[in-house]
């Protein structure tokens, strides 16, 4: 039996990074994933005869540039992709980056991304390090920390202060104060709250759009869909010398003698290694992988409180032709969010675990992009639709059946004849997304991001360094900081952490 | 409609309060855990030298008692304590402690194994809270039952004989051990154990029996003038034998507001019992570390010079540093000697020049004394007769 210096549990994409980074430095890794293929929540399926699309993110900013160039990903896609804020009159706004086309708001709207891409600029180094613990001899980054406190206080007084002022306001009072065009507040209100619980009046929602910034400017969409970024990934970490195991289902994570040093398939096969790496759900690892015989009683407890609700869904339409969105570009992201109000609204139905009137969503046509992904004369539309209930009042089905009514009333209003069109629909409800994924709760961050679970508390105070209290036991996976998103950026810190602390 | 009367009585009345408001000559009481209970009876000379030389019983159902049951009984309380539950004997009890995740206690408490799967675990304060969430995983019951349980504790070198007068055998039976009795036609357990470091026995049943098993107690006392004793007369005893309490001589961590009052099993002098190769408990990565890197505290006994009592007292090295405080104090009628339990800043603990600051308070005016200290062994008293099957007739 081979023996390993590392266990990989996952081959997400952050699984994969990390995989390549600790290959990289000349350790012996082998990748165990659950299912038929590498990627997580990065892949591409046939959801109708013909009709493909990417099977849960369907756009992302781009990896985390380490792992990028790490791994020499150099991957074909269409990128700075614009996003067309719907309005169902056909009288659309165009958004690029900075620019705006159509509206009042041109101006104001040029000032307010000028001044939140400089916050997230300043904050972006963060999703490189090691959360920071505010204790003695926890490894802190002080040279990179300090280098980033810098960099806020460049910023300039003026900013600085408005940077303070901000950072935990929620993003519907600074699009109010700044904007006048309901489009276009809707659509960012959109963004802000893409993937996460909470609407944009909750407090601390501004901080999700800096995030947002923060991992890249241009939207990107790999040509292949998503499951290339998985086959990229794979095979650079396969060509790095990493063994991946597909099918292989992580039943126990052993722990001998206080230190975690291996761990068992649910075939009954035990595999060993120097260090056992994480890169799935942090409350799945820890309490069905470890269990509570193996933790301290108010830790695990806590592993219950990692919150963690999803509210978004996943709708993919096969359309037996070209749907018309009043004359909407079909290469941009299509966002149907007319207003604050509206996003606000949704999100106020899964508070009561009630589906929403009105869904807001984001739509993209893979086959706009790439003939292969339908029919000749046909295409195929993905859309993630907010919010989602995670627990319906009315039951799964009877909740996922009214979600895609409402939903696809809300895609009608705004491409008619769009229903007329449909051959297959597919609609993933946040715990259908749960059941193919393992994300708890299907929130896509394997823990929902808000500040109370962000940097050294994410997922808990005592696991945020990428170590858990097990000795030899790591995570890798979105659940920890800086959260999901098809970057790698977690995968690639645990490993950077582990190699520093020297542990393998 | 729930009763919202309970207001009117803050504190309850245990199942012997008939007895004991009768034989409370001084109307003493105090409150123990929602209860009222009688600190001393009459004279707390006198009920010390029943518990020393003839049988004295007193009520100890405010005592809260969690009642653990289930196929991962022995599992679960492995990794709530520091001992190994799963090897205490069907029928025996231990002393244990149990921590928080950084290795601070929580309380301690006597922990008796009824059944494979039965536990009873008694202690000072209540802990359902953290005992339901150590539960986790874990296929158990906790249950509080401290008020189904009448307790009585039997304690003193005639204690045996008492019980034997009242037609309970208990002559075979070891220390920290239990059995079980017909007694009324009701099922009573007698456990030796006790808190006092003599001879003595914990009686337990259910309500309704509690007042037919003092009269039983006191009538087959009467031979050597059995009595009811306060908790004044028990904590003297207590201090003797060396015990900590709850509250008293530690904070539990979960009540503790100033960070540096949380104590652990080093601190107080409790390592001995934390069992490192049961596997993992509450509290152990924490502990290992302390045990590898060193306590800050000491819990020692002390002998003092004079009479007078110091409690509350600070410690001084050199009569200038201070290294600590007395957690519990008396002059001990048992043995002659002025003696203390104090917690010590290490390695002052060690005690070369260790002097106490005490506040004597004559006639209404206080008089500074600064007393030399000296380590002494705990417990300061321990007669054989404590350990001794058969327990000597009396």
């Amino acid at each position: 039996m081979p023996s390993y210096d590392a266990i990989i549990i996952g081959a997400g994409t952050n699984g994969l990074a990390c995989a390549a980074r600790l290959a990289a430095s000349g350790r012996k890794v082998l990748v165990l994933e659950a299912g038929a293929t590498a990627g997580g929540g990065a892949n591409t399926v046939e959801f109708a005869p013909g009709f493909r699309v990417s099977g849960l993110a369907h756009l992302y900013q781009r990896l985390d540039p380490r792992v990028a160039v790490g791994m020499k990903l150099d991957l074909a896609q269409a990128a700075n992709l614009a996003t067309t804020a719907l309005s169902a009159s056909g009288d659309h706004l165009t958004i690029q980056g900075a620019s705006l086309s159509g509206g009042p708001d041109g101006a104001a709207y040029l000032a307010l991304h000028k001044r939140l891409t400089a916050f997230a600029g300043v904050l972006a180094p963060f999703r490189g390090l090691t959360p920071p613990r505010i204790a003695k001899g926890v490894g802190n980054e002080y040279l990179r920390l300090a280098k980033l406190g810098l960099g806020l206080r460049m910023l300039g007084k003026e900013e600085f202060r408005e940077f303070l002022r901000m950072i935990l306001i929620n993003v519907a009072d600074v699009l109010d104060d700044d904007l006048t065009d309901d489009r276009l507040k809707g659509a960012l209100a959109f963004d802000a709250t893409l993937g996460a619980w909470l609407g944009p009046r909750s407090p601390n929602s501004l901080i999700l759009l800096l995030n947002r910034l923060s991992m890249g400017a241009s939207l990107c969409i790999p040509k292949g869909g998503m499951g290339l970024v998985a086959t990229a990934m794979e095979r650079a970490v396969t060509s790095a010398g990493v063994d991946l195991r597909l099918n292989a289902d992580v039943a126990r994570i052993i722990v001998d003698g206080d230190r975690a040093v291996g761990v068992t398939l649910a075939s009954g096969e035990n595999l060993r290694a120097e260090t056992v790496i994480s890169a799935i759900n942090p409350r799945t690892t820890f309490q069905n992988l470890v269990g509570p015989q193996h933790l301290d009683a108010g830790f695990f407890k806590r592993t219950h409180h990692i919150r963690s609700r999803g509210g978004a869904a996943k709708l993919h339409l096969a359309l037996k032709g070209t749907p018309d969105f009043r004359g909407a570009n079909l290469k941009s992201r299509l966002v149907i969010a007319p207003s604050i109000r509206v996003v606000e609204d949704s999100f106020n139905a899964v508070k009561y675990g009630e589906v929403p009137k009105t869904p807001v969503l984001e739509a993209v046509l893979p086959s706009a992009y790439d003939a292969d992904f339908a029919p000749n004369g046909c295409h195929s539309l993905s859309a993630i639709v907010q919010f989602a209930p995670h627990d319906p009042k009315v039951g799964r089905d009877a909740a996922r059946a009214q979600m895609l009514e409402n939903t696809l009333a809300v895609l009608e209003t705004h491409a008619p004849g769009i229903r007329a069109l449909i051959q297959h629909a597919e609609l993933l409800m946040p715990y259908d997304i749960e059941a193919r994924c393992g994300m708890v709760g299907g929130n896509w961050h394997h823990g929902e991001l808000a500040v109370e679970q962000m940097l050294f508390l994410r997922p808990l105070p005592e696991a945020a360094q990428y170590a858990t209290p097990i000795p030899g036991l790591w995570l890798a996976g979105a659940g920890n900081h800086p959260g999901g998103g098809i970057t790698g950026a977690a995968g690639w810190n645990a490993a950077e952490r582990i190699i520093k602390e020297g542990s393998i | 409609m729930n009763d919202l009367s309970h207001f009117k009585t803050p504190l309850k009345q245990t199942p012997f309060h008939a007895r004991t408001a009768t034989a409370n000559l001084l109307n003493n009481w105090g409150a123990w855990a929602g209860y009222t209970t009688s600190l001393c009876y009459g004279d707390e000379a006198m009920e010390h030298t029943a518990i020393r030389n003839a049988a004295s019983i007193y009520d100890l159902c405010p005592m809260v008692k969690y009642r653990i049951t289930g196929p991962d009984a022995g599992a679960y309380l492995n990794r709530l304590t520091v001992r190994n539950a799963a090897h205490l004997k069907v029928g025996s009890v231990h002393y244990t402690v149990w921590c928080d995740d950084a290795g601070k206690v929580l309380d301690d408490g006597t922990l008796f194994r009824h059944g494979a799967e039965d536990y009873l675990l008694c202690c000072q304060e209540r802990h359902l809270p953290w005992l339901l969430d150590s539960a986790i995983g874990y296929s158990v019951q906790v249950r509080e039952v401290t008020d189904q349980i009448a307790a009585l504790s039997l304690q003193g070198p005639c204690s045996a004989t008492v019980l034997a007068n009242a037609g309970l055998d208990v002559s075979t039976l070891k220390p920290f051990r239990m059995a079980s009795f017909a007694f009324n036609d009701a099922e009573l357990t007698i456990s030796r154990t006790g808190f006092t470091g003599d001879l003595g026995y914990e009686l337990w049943t259910t309500p309704d029996q509690a007042l037919a098993l003092w009269d039983a107690l006191m009538a087959a006392g009467a031979f050597c003038g059995i009595r009811p004793i306060g908790t004044n007369a028990l904590n003297l005893a207590r201090i003797e034998a060396g015990f900590i309490i709850t509250n008293m001589d530690f904070i539990p961590a979960d009540q503790a507001v100033r960070e540096d009052r949380v104590r652990s099993p080093f601190d107080l002098a409790l390592e001995w019992m934390i069992d490192w190769d049961k596997g993992h408990f509450t509290g152990r990565r924490a502990l290992m570390a302390e045990r590898d890197n060193g306590s800050q505290w000491a819990l020692v006994g002390l002998d003092i010079d004079g009479n007078v009592s110091a409690e509350g007292s600070l410690i001084y090295h050199n009569k200038r540093t201070e290294v600590g405080h007395i957690t519990a104090a008396s002059w001990s009628p048992s043995t002659k000697r002025n003696i203390a339990i104090a917690q010590i800043k290490r390695p002052y603990h060690k005690g070369d020049n260790l002097w106490v600051e005490i506040y004597a308070l004559r006639e209404l005016q206080y008089v500074k004394l600064m007393l030399r200290v000296v380590p002494s062994e705990r417990p300061f008293f321990a007669p054989p007769r404590r350990r001794a099957t058969p327990p000597d007739p009396f």
